[in-house]
């Protein structure tokens, strides 16, 4: 079975440091229909920022919704900071749950100005200090002097910018990041999810982000939970989910792979690639993913015992080159540095760089290792 | 749990205050038809003078529609598919009879044809005086025509003219484009004008009493008016309503499916337009005709009676007249305005079957012939709250009612162009709902509340039929002063009144240009 101990570090944290916890989270719109969010359970660590990563219509905004308070589940409990927001018998409505939201579109306010929309949300803090506070807070993303600015007079990125100012402002106990870079141009897309996730990191927040654009999860988040259907398939850092896909969907959800379908004994199996070591154990039938660049090409008489195949496809992209090649009637995409010297029609060797990942042969369904 | 939101009191109160006002005097009026002696019907339904005014109704409303669609379909195609100049001119002469009520056009075509009417007197053109069908069928088409106007109108802009030139790549000559595909296209823009034209030719009452013609709503004021017996009004009130009923089916029936033909708003593109060389004469003499008896005939007729009768005796009057128009109207507005926010809010941002369903009750109430439902609600406040009957507050409740569909239009559409998440964003900031919805979304929709409180107001001001049968004693409206004066031929002493109501209409076209421009 899958290997827990990539995760054990996270066990280790003590209850006391979760912000937010998560446990058998179910809704349904259409009593008929299927749960659109089914029997979820995750945490949060104080300080964390946390993705849900999954294909549109996956459950993640429902997730963030339930969080939030927008949405009534129909089972199972959201607790924040030891505080049950939602459970059997309780509901505690959005505008007392201290949570901030950042919407895909921002919702700033078009009638009042940019400092106006982050002393919306100050109502706590004593009068005098309020202004302050909205000052320095809009200092803080890098837009000092643009107090007395409207909404629409700003560009995506800086509207972008006062909208986490507005929810950064109140001080809330965990912030919630809805799609928040989908409606920027890729270029600024980048540089905005470097600034905002420095100045999170820096107050501390602790942050649960929704999104469906994996590069964008990978570098944005400490903790990946990747979903499907409703339910989790797997969580884990960056590097687990992208290295160590537990199931079929999650390696192919996070970037392009090999699929092999092999006999596996013990840490070896053999595979149309020859030989392969296994991340873990396993017999039998098992299905085997191996990431492009987990890939090599060699020349066919370098002496080595893997297999011959034929490139029918190169294609350089300056940093990389990417080459298609055929062998024994399947195709395998494999990703090289940008000085491999193979051109279409050349024959060649392929060797894994790295032991295979064995595939789940079920969805995990709810089981989840946090 | 969905419910739970659609229980607080500030959607459950209004949405109570609307079913019952709409619903019950309607349920009332069944109630007290069905009392009837089963022997009686004969006398009530079963009788030739049934068929009779069956007939001229439907007669009618056909005629209406038939005269309206020659008007209004060349007018159409010239102002949006050609290359005429002055076309902006052209739509606004469109639109603009709409600022003419029909009972007004009635004084206008009574107080200028005959050999005491204005063309006899200035011009020495005598012409029989219209009444009757003829008459009522003019004065009914030149002042709803613009309702099939506008609509086709919006359905020739949205046409999308890559469909015409695949159809014409398929070897079709304009003939057959425009009869293929062009026409097909049109249907629910013919179907939407037809809707709201029959409504008003049912409705109608000012045009069909002052011309004589003996219509359901002809009827039924001679029955209230002359010999008052109320099973009898409260039958023909039904069969009306029953009559406005099919029509609703009717149109419901051709709509379904229909929608899904339209084409998507993609691209905007213009058709190319067509020359018009020689036929651009055709063109103008067509719109000035429409133009001179829809708009500037009406226009000078009140003028010349205006100056005949030496108006300034009666500003007096006239100004008791307007402060009663307004001291209903102006209420009524408001609470219009109030009852249909909340009504509004929930159809855009919780749909669900009883939020729908409390919307066609809204429409169910503009539907309404205003005869038939001024006569329920006699009917229910005479029997429920005496004390009601013949008040302003009836008078100002029936308006608002009645007016309520045309303030949910404008409060709606503000409320598509609202983002829903700032509700959210002010929620998660620490307000409750309604704070949250004051904070954000209320200031966003103050244009659209002033034009439903624009449109309720100039609508009553100018309602007679309402207020024909609801106001108080002694309460005269502009709109009965018109309408008092013009049946007893007292054309002179109608002029001011007139005159009035048409700066009203005016305005309220306005309004509704400036809002249908910025949509």
């Amino acid at each position: 079975m899958f290997q827990q101990g990539t995760l054990t570090h996270h066990v280790s944290f003590s209850p006391m440091s979760l912000a937010l916890t998560v446990k058998n989270l179910t809704k349904r719109y259409d009593p008929a229909g299927p749960d659109v969010v089914a029997d979820l359970d995750f945490a949060v660590e104080e300080g964390e920022i946390f993705a849900l990563l999954g294909p549109s219509g996956c459950g993640k905004t429902t997730t963030l919704r339930l969080v939030a308070g927008f949405e009534r589940a129909e089972a199972g409990t959201v607790a924040l900071g030891g505080q049950v927001l939602e459970g059997p018998g309780r509901y505690v409505p959005p505008e007392r749950r201290g949570i901030g939201l950042v919407f895909q579109d921002y919702a700033l306010f078009p009638h009042l100005t940019v400092v106006q929309n982050v002393l919306f949300g100050l109502r706590e803090v004593p009068r005098k200090e309020r202004r302050a506070r909205a000052e320095a807070v809009l200092r803080l993303v890098g837009l000092g002097g643009y107090e007395h600015r409207r909404p629409h007079e700003l560009s995506g990125g800086q509207q972008q910018r006062v909208a986490l100012a507005r929810t950064l402002a109140p001080k809330p106990k965990l912030i919630l990041l809805d799609e928040p870079f989908s409606n920027l141009d890729a270029l600024l897309r980048q540089a905005t999810r470097q600034e905002i996730r420095q100045v999170l990191k820096r107050e501390g927040m602790t942050t649960v982000l929704v999104t469906h654009d994996q590069e964008e999860a990978l570098s944005f988040a400490d903790r990946v939970a990747v979903m499907r259907n409703g339910r989790i398939e797997q969580v884990g850092t960056p590097e687990e989910v992208y290295y160590q896909p537990r199931t079929l969907f999650v390696a192919q959800f996070l970037g392009r792979t090999n699929l092999l379908l092999s006999e596996a004994k013990g840490r070896k199996a053999d595979t149309p690639l020859g030989t392969v070591a296994l991340n873990r154990t396993a017999t039998g039938h098992v299905l085997l993913s191996l990431r492009p660049e987990h890939l090599t090409l060699d020349a066919p008489d370098a002496g080595s015992a893997h297999p011959l195949g034929k490139v029918i496809a190169r294609e350089f992209k300056g940093h990389d080159i990417t080459y298609r090649v055929a062998l024994d009637g399947s195709e395998y995409l494999v990703h090289t540095h940008n000085r491999m010297p193979y051109h279409p029609g050349d024959a060649v060797r392929v060797r894994p760089l790295e032991p295979a990942v064995v595939l789940e042969s079920q969805p995990a369904g709810k089981r989840v290792d946090v | 749990m969905r419910y739970r939101r659609l229980l607080r009191w500030y959607f459950l109160v209004p949405a109570l205050l609307v079913t019952a006002g709409v619903g019950v005097p309607l349920v009332y009026l069944l109630l007290r038809a069905f009392e009837v002696e089963w022997s009686q019907l004969d006398d009530f339904v079963f009788r030739a003078r049934t068929l009779v005014l069956l007939a001229n109704t439907v007669l009618l409303a056909v005629g209406v529609l038939v005269l309206d669609v020659l008007i209004a379909f060349p007018l159409a195609w010239i102002t949006t598919r050609t290359d005429v100049g002055g076309r902006r001119l052209l739509t606004l002469l469109g639109v603009l009879p709409l600022a003419i009520p029909g009972y007004v056009m009635a004084y206008a075509l009574l107080a200028s044809t005959g050999s005491y009417g204005t063309l006899a007197r200035v011009f020495g053109l005598e012409i029989p005086r219209l009444s009757g069908y003829v008459g009522a069928l003019l004065a009914l088409s030149l002042y709803t025509f613009p309702y099939f106007f506008l609509n086709l109108r919006t359905a020739f802009l949205g046409l999308d003219p890559s469909l015409e030139e695949s159809a014409r790549s398929f070897g079709y000559g304009t003939g057959a484009v425009l009869g293929r595909v062009v026409l097909p296209q049109l249907r629910p823009a013919f179907y939407a004008g037809a809707l709201l034209v029959g409504l008003h030719v049912l409705g109608d009452f000012g045009v069909v009493s002052l011309m004589r013609f003996e219509t359901f709503s002809y009827a039924l004021y001679l029955q209230y008016t002359a010999a008052y017996d109320r099973l009898y009004a409260a039958w023909l009130a039904l069969m009306l309503l029953a009559l406005t009923g099919s029509v609703l089916f009717v149109e419901a029936r051709l709509l379904r499916g229909l929608l899904f033909h339209r084409t998507g708003t993609g691209a905007r593109r213009r058709a190319r337009p067509v020359a018009l060389e020689r036929g651009r004469f055709a063109a103008y003499g067509f719109a000035g005709t429409v133009a001179l008896l829809g708009v500037v005939g009406p226009a000078l007729t009140v003028g010349y009676w205006m100056v005949q009768r030496g108006a300034a005796r009666q500003w007096g009057a006239l100004g008791e007249a307007l402060g009663a128009s307004v001291l209903a109207s102006a209420p009524a507005a408001g609470v219009a305005a109030l009852l249909a926010l909340p009504l509004a809010y929930l159809s855009v941002r919780r749909p669900s079957g009883a939020t729908r369903a409390l919307e066609r009750i809204a429409y169910l109430g503009y539907a309404t012939p205003p005869l038939a439902f001024a006569l329920a609600l006699i009917f229910f406040t005479l029997r429920a709250a005496p004390f009601f009957y013949q008040t302003l507050g009836l008078l100002v409740a029936a308006y608002a009612l009645h007016f309520l569909a045309e303030a949910i239009g404008p409060i709606r559409s503000a409320l598509y162009q609202a983002p829903p998440d700032v509700e959210e964003a002010a929620r998660s900031l620490g307000r409750t709902p309604l704070r949250a919805f004051f904070a954000t979304t209320f200031p966003l929709l103050r244009r659209g509340l002033l034009v439903s409180v624009a449109f309720v107001f100039l609508s009553a001001m100018k309602e007679l039929p309402l207020t024909f049968l609801l106001s108080p004693i002694g309460f005269d409206t502009l709109a009965l002063n018109v309408w008092s004066y013009s049946n007893e031929a007292l054309f002179g002493e109608a002029a001011p009144y007139a005159l009035a109501i048409i700066a009203f209409s005016a305005a309220f076209v306005g309004v509704l240009l400036m809002n249908e421009s910025d949509a």
